[in-house]
């Protein structure tokens, strides 16, 4: 079997797989599985603005599986994307209500994004300078950083940003916002900075000696050291760029729907992220697919929250982690044999 | 020392292993695990099951030991998943670890969803008494917090154990299956997890969503921060509670003169643990050869 056939083959077990264990769970809730896939898909496909959330939802999915995948391809975990998208949602506000009123679109939605990603950037420049220099490992780091970053956000935005009372801050100006695509959503057009980022991905991870360099890291670094890449440096930038996609998410939120910081906002998709990563096999036009099945699956249980609790779909964004990480040895072994 | 200030001595040192409880049985049960050689970042999902299965049956039977057994078990029981997937189907262990903690948070509320028709609160179970000394928990936590050293290394379990982490080839060579070693000590370590789970929600009469709040994910830290060796992962848990006790945030206001942000306050574990880390990257700090490898 061809590797991009095995990829393509596990992600379709552990799909298959995902399906199945969801299944056994709507029995348990004492409902027909067959009803509630069907209704799950009709009640989606048949509502724009159910669809329009699929968008939204998958944009930034995207971006934070991107951030895993970029990560993962130089052999380290990010799970930081909680603390990048914190951060970047942050930075693109201030940025956003910063500017004087009146700013062009064409220079202010830019440098909103450069804010956002550079946000991210910095907290994953510091996991990776800590892992490639200091050896303290980044899944460790990488926890606390979550932690840390979301309180002291929390408190730069009761020191300084709520509006009396509120948990949100000042608006950001009109040049800064980013059109809606779908009525009755929150789709913007922040699907075209997603987009941008896979195909960027997917070209340099394809198609330039960089982007070789970078997976040679992942695959074996002493071979790596060995013809002449220097590993830590590797590193570092790897876990740069993987944090400035994910700040970059930030983009959807707050450019694209909210319009300013809010408390919590973007909360949960650094994380659902690596599922979309992962289930994507790490190859950027995977996880574009990936994310739109993940958030199928969000909107969808939603959907369908008069027929089962709506914590059933959630629990399935575990499920599928597991699953691929399990298939993927299995394709692997019966591709041996 | 007059016997006021006595008894406040020894109030504080109750509260503090109190307070230690959960932390140090995740603790140890994390380094039990990641000895054999399986990344345990399961360990709050460990937690989360732990305290939900101890609050569901300690409210359906009304009895403490029932509720403490059922979170215990709970806890083997992720454990064997863990173990399964990770060794057994040899899938990646840092996302097994992760994909188990997502379940655990959404999959408890979903079992409160289904149980009890509400996805915040279970209803009242059974409670721990305010008396550390008549504390069950509080004692498991101390002996094994002796027991599980002395077992690492100076029985046979714990030699096979440490063999499955650091050389399962040569554990395989002299005819010892790594696998099941690893199981059984990811059973070991899933029941101190569940135990240190059970006393989160029984220490409350009740379970209520995401109640680990990360402290699975602490008590690994200090399994690294410690060396892989559960004595000292043990003793950095107590030192967290300590630090938790002395109302640390207070004594930093007094000494910088000025009030920290209760926002911030919980931060100083956290920052304690990046901190040490990345000042102090210590080449005594070497885990297992064989973490995370299948076998």
């Amino acid at each position: 079997m061809k590797a991009r056939d095995r990829e393509l083959y596990a992600a379709g077990i552990a799909l298959l797989a995902t399906v199945a264990i969801g299944s056994a769970l709507v029995m348990i809730v004492g409902r027909g599985p067959g009803h509630v896939w069907n209704q799950m898909v009709v009640r989606v496909v048949t509502d724009p603005a159910r669809l329009g959330q699929v968008v939204y939802r998958a944009t930034a999915l995207a971006l934070t599986g991107l951030a895993v995948s970029v990560a993962l391809d130089a052999g380290l975990f990010n799970i930081a994307g909680e603390a990048q998208l914190t951060a970047g949602v942050l930075a693109c506000a201030v940025v956003g209500a910063g500017l004087p009123e009146g700013t062009p679109w064409l220079v202010a939605i830019p440098l909103c994004a450069l804010a956002a990603a550079a946000a991210g950037g910095a907290i994953g420049a510091l996991i990776g300078a800590g892992r490639a220099y200091r050896s303290a490992h980044e899944v460790i780091t990488s926890i606390m950083l979550n932690e840390i970053v979301a309180a002291i956000v929390l408190w730069i935005g009761n020191t300084f940003l709520f509006e009396n009372g509120t948990t949100t801050g000042p608006p950001i100006i009109a040049g800064a916002r980013l059109p809606q695509l779908i009525g009755g959503s929150s789709a913007n057009a922040s699907v075209a900075i997603a987009a941008a980022a896979v195909i960027a991905v997917w070209w340099l991870r394809a198609r330039t000696t960089w982007g070789h360099a970078l997976r040679a890291v992942g695959r074996d670094p002493e071979a790596a050291r060995a013809v002449g890449i220097s590993v830590e440096r590797m590193q570092v930038v790897a876990m740069t760029l993987a944090g400035a996609l994910a700040g970059l998410a930030a983009t959807n939120f707050v450019l694209g729907d909210r319009h300013a910081f809010e408390e919590g906002l973007g909360r949960g998709f650094g994380f659902i992220g690596l599922s979309s990563a992962l289930l994507g096999r790490l190859n950027p036009l995977g996880i574009a697919a990936a994310s739109v099945v993940l958030a199928f699956l969000s909107v969808g249980g939603l959907a369908v929250e008069d027929l089962v609790p709506k914590e059933l779909p959630e629990m399935l964004q575990g499920v599928v982690v597991i699953a691929i990480a399990a298939a993927v040895p299995w394709t692997k072994r019966k591709a041996r044999a | 020392m007059d016997e006021a200030k006595g008894a406040r001595v020894i109030a504080f040192v109750l509260r503090v292993i109190a307070a230690s409880i959960t932390l140090v049985l995740a603790g140890l049960g994390g380094a039990v695990t990641e000895r054999s050689g399986v990344v345990d970042l399961a360990i709050e999902g460990k937690l989360l099951f732990g305290a939900f299965a101890a609050a569901v049956v300690g409210h359906a039977t009304g009895s403490l030991a029932a509720a403490i057994a059922a979170g215990v078990l709970a806890g083997m029981l992720v454990a064997a998943v863990q173990v399964g997937c990770a060794v057994g189907l040899g899938a990646d262990q840092v996302i097994v670890g992760i994909g188990l903690n997502l379940i655990a948070l959404a999959g408890t509320r979903f079992l409160m969803q289904v149980i009890y028709d509400t996805g915040t609160n279970t209803p009242p179970c059974p409670q721990l008494s305010d008396n550390v000394l008549a504390n069950p928990l509080a004692w498991i936590a101390v002996t094994a917090a002796i027991a599980v050293p002395l077992a690492l290394h100076r029985t046979r379990w714990g030699l096979r154990l440490r063999a499955a982490g650091d050389r399962p080839d040569a554990l395989r060579a002299v005819g010892v299956s790594p696998l099941r070693t690893r199981l059984y000590a990811g059973l070991v370590g899933g029941a101190l997890s569940g135990a240190g789970g059970a006393k989160l929600s029984l220490a409350v009469a009740g379970f209520s969503a995401d109640m680990a709040g990360g402290r699975g994910y602490i008590a690994l830290a200090m399994v690294i921060l410690a060396g892989w060796r559960p004595a000292v992962a043990a003793l950095a848990c107590l030192g967290l509670a300590i630090a938790d006790a002395l109302e640390i945030h207070i004594e930093i206001t007094t000494a910088i003169g000025r009030h920290i942000p209760t926002e911030l306050a919980h931060l100083v574990p956290y920052v304690l643990t990046l901190v040490v880390l990345v000042v102090w990257s210590s080449k005594a700090r070497q885990p297992p050869a064989a973490l995370g490898k299948p076998e």
